[in-house]
């Protein structure tokens, strides 16, 4: 029965309503504003389970898919559905917005209604995109989402929140603009603007170099990659506690996402003759940035640095399929790269936005974020303290983690394709253990470092029910990540075989 | 799948999720509830683990190998949660759940006034439940697991007072050192996974003899066997857990843990897990001689160069952490030498006599009121006589003495590693019996500095001494039974009867246990052989040595001190290793991170790149600037010179 329901229609614009709502209430209503907008998220969040539930795993169709035409001049179709590389992701998306909404709610002081509605939309553009299959529809969700995060950031964010604004609104519109261009060509070359019918179209391999860099330049920036990820750090450290949650936990997600859902299905020529740039430059951001982070002064900017490392696992293991193949013994170890990708994904989701939260937890009582203000603070927040020691160890990989999970499945893979990309990913067991345990004995351990960290409160109910909430999350995938993996299978094969499938020869096949 | 052998997992972590969650979130659960109910988990433990041990060897029970979960499936790969089920884990869950039952009831006295009591139990609990997962796994992922999970409540509880600056200096070093070896483990665990296809014990095990002669291009030109780099990374990660140098140096630091989990943790069970690890990959390891020699070689390095490290130490509980450092390069040099079955029988005596030590150490601590350094001790023999007699149980039988436990042990890796026919093995041969006059020289210095000879304490710590409460002193006596008898009785099936089945994997061409037992005719006719032997007489002058310098003329010891003045200078300095992690590895690693970001990130990047585009559009606008004048004849100039050009270009093209 569900299944008939538009449910992806039903998630994204539920949100906006629900923005909608929230902004008519206004700041007058207080909290009143507060609790339309949590119901909204909660009752988005439970729209979304039915994707999961419902979910048909032996496919790799899309599903739950939607079609109305929207600007027929351009044959531009309303064209929604997920499958298993988008649903995960989705999900990921509902569920932090909830916790978002729960977390800013007394944190935030000035127009709350105006935050939240900001959030809702954000999410609710979001889920757009990842779940547009028309490129048009997709280009706007994605240029679309921008604007309420420079709001959010520009509007609640901190001293320097200008300067951070200006960058991250540069950066990332400069990469979509040469992204927009190729989807336009493509449009040229399929005539239609169906994600689908890209994946099909023959294409020469200059048109798939020049196609695969701008879309290069556009995912790269989001994920972010080095050199690209300056944009990063001072987005985080500017942004409230919230916005670095999605950040964080979404935003990044969305050019990872982009590489799947365009580079490697599109251009699959190009991905090959250039997949040692992109290995090049994962295997960078996890040693260099590993290195950075180490360094850094600011909590959120060590949190920001740990991220891109992170992020660079991901890319490689999306990338390391074509040296697998290269070696001629098969693809086995492709299929475990790009899902290591995607669960580091996710989890990486859980795992920094718990960090930002827990960041946002000690920055709301101390009002700084800087590492060397702090000292002991188990000592007078100790319920506080196991959650952040367990968040932790979730981000330095630790078995029974999320953090784990995508890590493994990304070092055995890549060792598949050369134990020399296995040896240099891996170093993220030392320097992510480094930074971020370091972190931990420089915060919270230790006597108690001055008269400020003395007087902290513990947790407050909400803060409970949010890192609560993660710490199930991460534990659970940690323990158990098989009905996460399970849903990927069917779409993962089927973009192997679609990044392995040359497009040149099909162009000279035809007539 | 049986539920005996899920419970023997599950029990402890049953207790220790009740400790912790509901001591932390229910303080009217008190603290006789938590320790209550984690000691029962545990004795559940023990008792489902001496069923298991008795159906594999009396009952002729089957080994089991099988899943519990599957935890994943990605790329037609299984991977699974599961146990395997036979006389190696059967004797290693005894042992660990054994010592970990005395070490719960022993810190009840031990921790008595802290106020972390129920914390400390949530953890130990927690750490038996790891540890357990750790040996009954089936599969190297489960082994990962156990292994990362032991780290971390180790990590956990060498930090346990973390307002103490050196303890979360210790637990930090002490979680990066093994993470440094991890690194070396997870990629044995990638090569595994990328030759074999396959994470099972099972699976890979009877696969691997036909990966024998294939190599791998380590670098253009290059080739390793691909066994050689499977067993040489594994066990670097082995040598992370199991304190090999040179990645022995976070375990003395781990002695600013309370004593009851040094005895568990950092002496009898967590440490040998890198031991128990390569026994159960034997048949892995006997495919490749580099390996093993490998393993033999760093192994000897560890028991001659560690061991001497003791003689220098002045807090007990380093003493006895330099020993174990020391005893694990013993085992170690027993695996080199395909002696398996030896390393795990010294691994079980170990883990009793040195529980006992430790804890014995901890006994004195109480009495001392925590104080652990030896020059302020001495003739504590007179106030705690149970402490007294089990620690002189634990030192004899560390120390080799004829009929004791460790004697059994350890003198079949010394007879082991002399028959052994592997590049090292002479290196290790003299290298391990020299160790045996080192052992026993530390060992007996401590024990007649602590309870014999001058009562160096203050009036105030004098009047207060006496022998600690019950809970303390009958796990003492408890260990020291086995610490005693075990070897006698078990040697002759461990070593010689093929006790451990398949579980021990050895080629006939490298047993050399094989050729120690047809010369073997008994336990007791081989003690009394053994006065005969070097190794005794090297046990009888390092006592005898000690009890000179340390009893009788204690000037002498700084005059060995000035003698050997260079080696002492090494000693005391613990060969630099600090030094040189601190200033070398993470300074150097502080000053390329900071580097990087502000030479790479800030200037490059963001300076050159980011803010340099910004500034070059800036300056470009500048420029531009200068056309908008605003006049209308400058604008209708610019339009006429525009038309002008571009009707010249028309001509031009037209022509």
């Amino acid at each position: 029965m569900l299944a008939d329901w538009p449910l992806l229609s039903l998630v994204v614009w539920t949100h906006i309503v629900g923005a909608v709502l929230v902004l008519l209430a206004g700041d007058r209503a207080g909290t009143g504003a507060k609790r339309i907008a949590l119901a909204f998220a909660l009752l988005t969040f439970a729209l979304s389970i039915p994707l999961f539930t419902g979910f048909d795993r032996d496919t790799a169709l899309m599903q739950f898919e939607e079609r109305v035409p929207w600007i027929p001049t351009f044959d531009i179709y309303y064209h929604l559905g997920v499958d298993g590389i988008s649903m995960p992701l989705i999900l990921l998306t509902t569920f932090a917005t909830v916790l978002v909404v729960i977390a800013g709610w007394e944190a935030i002081r000035e127009r709350p209604a105006q935050y939240m509605a900001a959030f809702l939309i954000m999410e609710g553009l979001m889920v757009g995109v990842f779940s547009a299959l028309d490129a048009a529809l997709f280009y706007v969700f994605w240029e679309g989402m921008l604007i309420p995060m420079f709001l959010v950031i520009g509007m609640w964010g901190g001293p320097r929140r200008v300067y951070a604004t200006i960058k991250f609104f540069l950066y990332t519109f400069l990469g979509s603009v040469l992204m927009l261009v190729a989807l336009v060509y493509l449009y040229h070359k399929s005539g239609s603007f169906s994600i689908l019918d890209y994946h099909q179209v023959p294409l020469g391999m200059r048109e798939q170099l020049l196609i695969f860099l701008a879309f290069l330049v556009a995912f790269a920036v989001k994920v972010p990659m080095w050199p690209v990820h300056t944009w990063l750090p001072d987005a985080h450290v500017e942004a409230p506690t919230g916005g670095s949650v999605i950040l964080a936990a979404i935003m990044l997600k969305i050019g990872a996402y982009g590489f799947l859902r365009f580079s490697l299905p599109i251009t699959p020529d190009a991905s090959a003759a250039l997949d040692w740039l992109m290995i090049l430059l994962s295997l960078v951001a996890v040693v260099y940035i590993g290195f950075v982070a180490l360094v850094q002064e600011d909590m959120k900017k060590l949190i920001a640095y740990s991220s891109i490392a992170h992020m660079g696992l991901v890319t490689l293991g999306f990338f390391i399929l074509y040296t697998i193949a290269e070696r001629g013994e098969g693809l086995q170890g492709a299929a475990l790269g790009i899902e290591g990708g995607l669960v580091q994904m996710i989890s990486h989701g859980f795992v920094s936005g718990a960090l930002f939260l827990c960041v946002g937890v000690l920055y709301d009582r101390m009002h700084t974020r800087l590492i060397r203000d702090y000292g002991g603070v188990v000592n007078s927040m100790p319920a506080f303290a196991a959650f952040a020691v367990l968040f932790a160890m979730a981000n330095a990989g630790l078995p029974g983690t999320s953090g784990f999970v995508g890590e493994f499945m990304v070092i055995l893979a890549s060792f598949k394709a050369n134990p020399w990309f296995s040896a240099l990913a891996a170093t993220t067991l030392i320097l992510g253990a480094a930074y971020t345990l370091w972190l931990v004995k420089r915060v919270i351990f230790g006597p108690v470092a001055n008269e400020r960290v003395a007087a902290l409160r513990d947790l407050n109910a909400r803060e409970y029910v949010v890192l609560g909430a993660l710490a199930v999350a991460v534990v659970a995938v940690g323990v158990w990540p098989d009905p996460l993996t399970e849903v990927m299978h069917a779409s993962v094969e089927n973009l192997v075989q679609q990044a392995t499938t040359s497009k040149i020869q099909m162009l000279a096949v035809r007539p | 799948m049986r539920y005996v052998y899920l419970g023997i997992p599950l029990a402890p972590l049953l207790g220790a999720v009740i400790a912790g969650l509901f001591g932390a979130f229910w303080p009217r659960l008190g603290r006789t509830a938590c320790h209550t109910v984690t000691i029962l988990g545990v004795a559940v433990s023990f008792a489902l683990s001496l069923v298991v041990l008795w159906e594999q060897t009396a009952g002729g029970g089957e080994p089991w190998n099988g899943a519990v979960y599957t935890w994943m499936v990605s790329d037609g790969i299984r991977f699974e949660i599961g146990f395997l089920i036979d006389r190696l884990t059967a004797l290693m869950v005894t042992t660990v759940t054994f010592v970990s039952l005395m070490v719960h009831i022993y810190t009840i006295g031990y921790m008595h006034d802290d106020p972390g009591y129920n914390r400390f139990f949530a953890y130990i609990a927690l750490f038996t439940f790891s540890m357990l997962m750790l040996v009954m796994s089936n599969n190297f992922l489960q082994l990962f697991f156990g292994w990362e999970a032991v780290g971390l409540v180790s990590y956990l509880l060498i930090g346990f007072w973390f307002r103490r600056e050196s303890a979360i200096r210790a637990n930090l070093k002490a979680f990066l050192v093994n993470r440094v070896g991890d690194f070396g483990f997870i990629l044995g665990i990638a090569a595994v996974l990328a030759y074999f296809h396959s994470l099972d014990y099972a699976d890979v095990f009877a696969a691997a003899p036909m990966a024998r002669g294939l190599t791998m291009e380590i670098w253009p030109g290059v080739e390793w066997q691909v066994l050689t780099v499977i067993c040489v990374l594994l066990f670097i990660g082995a040598m992370g857990k199991s304190a090999q140098v040179p990645l022995h140096v976070w375990l003395p630091d781990s002695m600013e843990g309370p004593t009851p989990i040094s005895a568990l943790i950092h002496a009898a069970t967590m440490v040998t897990a890198g031991i128990f690890m390569v026994a159960r990959m034997s048949p892995l390891y006997e495919l490749s001689e580099t390996a093993l020699s490998v393993v033999l070689v760093v192994g000897a390095v560890t028991a001659f160069a560690t061991g001497l490290l003791g003689l220098v130490q002045h807090d007990i509980k380093r003493v006895v952490a330099y020993s174990t450092l020391s005893q694990l390069g013993y085992m170690a040099v027993a695996l080199g030498a395909s002696a398996y079955a030896a390393a795990i029988f010294h691994l079980m005596t170990h883990a009793f006599f040195k529980a006992l030590l430790f804890l014995a150490a901890g006994s004195v601590i109480i009495a001392m009121h925590h104080e652990q350094d030896m020059r302020k001790m001495g003739g504590l023999r007179r106030y705690m006589p149970v402490t007294y007699w089990t620690a002189l149980v634990g030192a004899l039988a560390l120390i080799g003495t004829p009929g004791f436990s460790g004697f059994y042990s350890k003198e079949h890796i010394i007879e082991a590693v002399h028959g052994a026919q592997r590049w090292g093995a002479e290196l290790a041969y003299w290298a391990v019996l020299a160790g045996v006059f080192v052992t026993a020289l530390y060992t007996f210095r401590m024990f007649f500095l602590v309870f014999h000879g001058r009562e160096r304490m203050d009036e105030h710590t004098r009047a207060h001494l006496r022998e600690s409460p019950r809970v303390v002193t009958v796990p003492l006596v408890l260990l020291a039974i086995p610490s005693v008898a075990i070897g006698a009785l078990t040697v002759e099936p461990l070593l010689f009867g093929g006790w451990f089945g398949e579980a021990l994997r050895v080629a006939p061409e490298h047993d050399v246990l094989a050729t120690l037992g047809a010369r073997f005719q008994g336990a007791w006719a081989y003690a009394l052989h053994a006065v005969q032997t070097p190794p005794f007489w090297l046990a009888a002058a390092g006592v005898a040595t000690a009890a000179v310098v340390y009893l009788w003329r204690p000037a002498l010891a700084g005059v060995a001190a000035r003698l050997a003045r260079p080696l002492y200078i090494a000693l005391v300095n613990k060969y630099w290793a600090d030094d040189f992690n601190e200033i070398v590895v993470a300074g150097g690693a502080r000053a390329l991170g900071r580097l990087l970001w502000k030479v790479g990130d800030v200037i490059l990047i963001d300076g050159a790149l980011v803010n340099g585009t910004a500034r070059l559009v800036g300056m470009v606008a500048v420029v531009a600037r200068q056309v908008q004048t605003g006049y209308l004849y400058h604008y209708a100039f610019a339009m006429l010179v525009g038309l002008l050009a571009f009707v010249s270009w028309l001509l031009a093209l037209t022509r």
